[in-house]
């Protein structure tokens, strides 16, 4: 089927008008990041500050320790997706493959899961991660990210483990591989771009997350970017904008460089997904 | 395999550098933890020099400074509560304060509180941060609402700028910034997401009260001809007169900043600490001054939530946290306080500061409101907090915005907010 002129050029202009929408927070979050008091307070804004300064990195810097964040971030993000995918690789393929009415069951509970709102669950989690003297660290931090992250987690990887054909393992079993054999030299290599998926996903969840680390960590050597970034808001929500900005630039920064690191493979992966055998 | 070196390094680090920190001393000296609530440069840097300060004078009660923030204070103190991790010092707004003083998480400094500083902060300070027979705070800094005024529009208009011994009244507030509007601008731009606490707080000038207590300690809201004056006011501007802004009345103070600085509006009501953004954000030559809300019945009186400092009702060093608290409110460190936040100090020796009396960015207007600053109305109000969200805030804003009436207004406040405060008084 070709497609007219007048409706290609309609399709590039909505990509064109949903890039923009999509961009427009980023870019104005720049705009301010680099702008002077006296700009901000401009009626009349414009996209290029007019006299861009560095004052608002300077002065966020000077005000809160946001390197030490950003590494208990870091810290926090990449511990909850590793052990997430650790924990959530074995149980995602029994799952997938055994349809057994606990796996049902397991996939039924994942997603009722997702329903619970957080402070419904904040001060019994607080209690028992007190009892384990696990209140202001940062492995208690990351076990509650991972517990958090693990049922969308699975639901994700139960996916890509469907889309592996498991006619591929038989052959690998009538070619004499054995269980443990197939399932690393056959399925893991298939399963991987799922499993950086997913290991992303469990990183953005951690590496934003705000409400379990302002209550979970007590010290400032411990607490995360997110919690840091509320101190340049003040009361009445009145905000220092500028240093705000700023610092909150340098927070989307990682998850920009992870995402175009390893873009190809989560676009495998999705495509992946996506594909019957 | 440099997967592997990957995974690997990551679950050694998680094990060995992330372990909890609660560790005890036992050569006897106390730790206590300060939470602050400080945001501005200025103020930060305040807070964290006096504690240096304290430290180094100090050696058998050190003092670790936490920063906390305004946005996320209730549900962060209400967790660390429950579980018994909450700060030594709770740096926190007396509006806040009534449902963890009530609830037992704050600790009754009646009788921890030295004598300077019980006197040195007026009484009705004080009942900012009294809940039933206890006090549950020290009222530290305040500020008061005042006028931020385009101070060149204002003297090429001829109109009589009004001091705090002159105030406006309600009826030549309404005249004047009928006088100043017009071709696209207004007289006044006012900033009313949060309609409420303004509106109550100012009403005070008027007489306005709404929340009356019975003998039997009782409340009930009733909405009266002092109660009126303040939003029949900022109603006929938005609406009659044409003088207010109808677009500000959703914004916050910030948001009216641009439009203030780009000539739109003569005057905004804002907060008195607003003035650093003020000094920060207006372009150059930008002539601005600080003109006292206007007066009513009862004079320049209105309504104020100061900010607080508390002691955890669980802290097992409660002598020394008021101590220290004792320490950071002696009326020089007040002052240091109150400048680095662009606010007035409740101490009455702080508050004879020369610094405070300058006329330089208004200082000396805003400290002679002082004296006028009552507790606001509904601080001690159980129920309050879901009063406003569900009742009140939608009432004012439809009221402001020429949606319903004054009688509706009036009908909704009393009729609704009774049967609200009714089930937290059984």
């Amino acid at each position: 089927m070709r497609t007219s002129t007048t409706g290609r050029v309609g399709q590039y202009v909505a990509l064109l008008a949903y890039l923009v929408f999509l961009a427009f927070p980023f870019l104005w979050l720049i705009s301010i990041a680099f702008k002077s008091p006296r700009e901000l307070g401009s009626l009349h804004p414009t996209w290029i500050p007019r006299d861009p300064t560095l004052d608002n990195f300077r002065q966020a810097f000077d005000e809160q320790p946001l390197l030490r964040a950003a590494g208990n971030s870091l810290l926090a993000a990449l511990g909850a997706a590793v052990i997430a995918v650790l924990i959530a690789t074995p149980l995602a393929y029994v799952m997938a493959r055994r349809r057994t009415l606990l796996a049902r069951a397991a996939t039924g509970w994942v997603v009722v899961s997702q329903a619970f709102p957080l402070v419904l669950v904040i001060i019994p989690l607080f209690l028992v991660l007190k009892n384990l003297r696990l209140i202001n660290s940062l492995f208690g931090l990351v076990l509650v990210y991972v517990v958090w992250a693990l049922p969308f987690a699975l639901w994700m990887l139960v996916g890509y483990v469907r889309a592996v054909p498991e006619e591929l393992e038989e052959a690998a079993a009538v070619d004499g591989a054995g269980r443990l054999r197939t399932l690393v030299s056959v399925t893991a290599p298939l399963l991987a771009p799922g499993i950086v998926a997913t290991a992303l996903f469990a990183f953005i969840t951690a590496w934003n997350e705000f409400f379990f680390a302002l209550v979970l960590l007590k010290t400032p050597e411990k607490q995360t970017l997110p919690v840091v970034l509320t101190h340049f808001i003040g009361a009445e929500g009145v905000a220092d904008l500028g240093p705000l900005a700023a610092a909150a630039f340098l927070a989307t920064l990682p998850s920009l460089v992870v995402f175009a690191l390893i873009q190809r493979r989560i676009t495998s992966g999705m495509l992946a997904g996506a594909v019957k055998s | 395999m440099r997967t592997k070196w990957l995974i690997g390094l990551v679950l050694a680090l998680l094990l060995t550098g992330c372990t909890g920190s609660d560790s005890g001393k036992n050569d006897g000296s106390v730790t206590l933890r300060f939470q602050s609530l400080a945001w501005q440069e200025e103020s930060v840097a305040a807070n964290q020099q006096l504690v240096k300060e304290w430290n180094a004078t100090h050696p058998d009660v050190k003092v670790e400074y936490v920063q906390g923030s305004w946005d996320s204070v209730h549900d962060q103190l209400l967790t660390s509560f429950e579980g018994g991790e909450a700060p030594d010092i709770i740096h926190d707004a007396s509006d806040d304060l009534a449902d963890f003083a009530y609830g037992g998480y704050l600790a009754d400094l009646t009788d921890l509180l030295p004598a300077r500083l019980k006197s040195d902060i007026p009484q009705r300070s004080w009942e900012t941060a009294t809940f039933g027979d206890g006090i549950y705070g020290v009222p530290f800094l305040q500020e008061p609402r005042v006028l931020i005024a385009n101070a060149t529009w204002l003297k090429e208009s001829g109109v009589r700028i009004p001091t705090p011994d002159k105030p406006w009244s309600w009826t030549e507030f309404r005249r004047i910034t009928g006088e100043l509007g017009g071709d696209g601008t207004y007289g006044i731009a006012w900033p009313l997401k949060e309609p409420v606490s303004a509106t109550l707080n100012l009403s005070l000038s008027a007489g306005g009260q709404l929340f009356h207590r019975s003998a039997d300690g009782k409340v009930t809201i009733r909405f009266e001809k002092g109660d009126e004056v303040v939003p029949r006011t900022v109603h006929d501007q938005a609406n009659t007169d044409h003088s207010a802004s109808p677009t500000t009345l959703g914004s916050s103070g910030s948001d009216t900043l641009p439009g203030f600085f780009g000539g739109k509006y003569a005057m905004v009501p804002l907060g008195f600490s607003y003035r650093q953004q003020i000094v920060q954000q207006a372009p150059k030559g930008f002539d601005w001054q600080v003109l006292p809300a206007p007066a009513g019945a009862d004079g320049l009186s209105q309504g104020v939530s100061p900010q607080t400092l508390s002691v955890a009702e669980d802290s097992p060093h409660k002598k020394e946290a008021v101590e220290f608290i004792d320490y950071l409110l002696q009326p020089k460190n007040m002052v240091r306080l109150a400048l680095g936040d662009w606010m007035l100090p409740t101490g009455t020796q702080a508050l004879k500061a020369p610094a405070l009396h300058t006329t330089e960015n208004g200082w000396a207007t805003g400290t002679a409101l002082a004296a006028h600053l009552r507790s606001a109305p509904a601080q001690s109000v159980r129920g309050y907090p879901e009063w406003k969200d569900k009742v009140a805030t939608p009432a004012f804003q439809e009221y402001y915005s020429g949606a319903i009436g004054l009688d509706e207004l009036r009908a909704r406040l009393e009729k609704d907010g009774n049967l609200v405060l009714a089930r937290y008084q059984r």
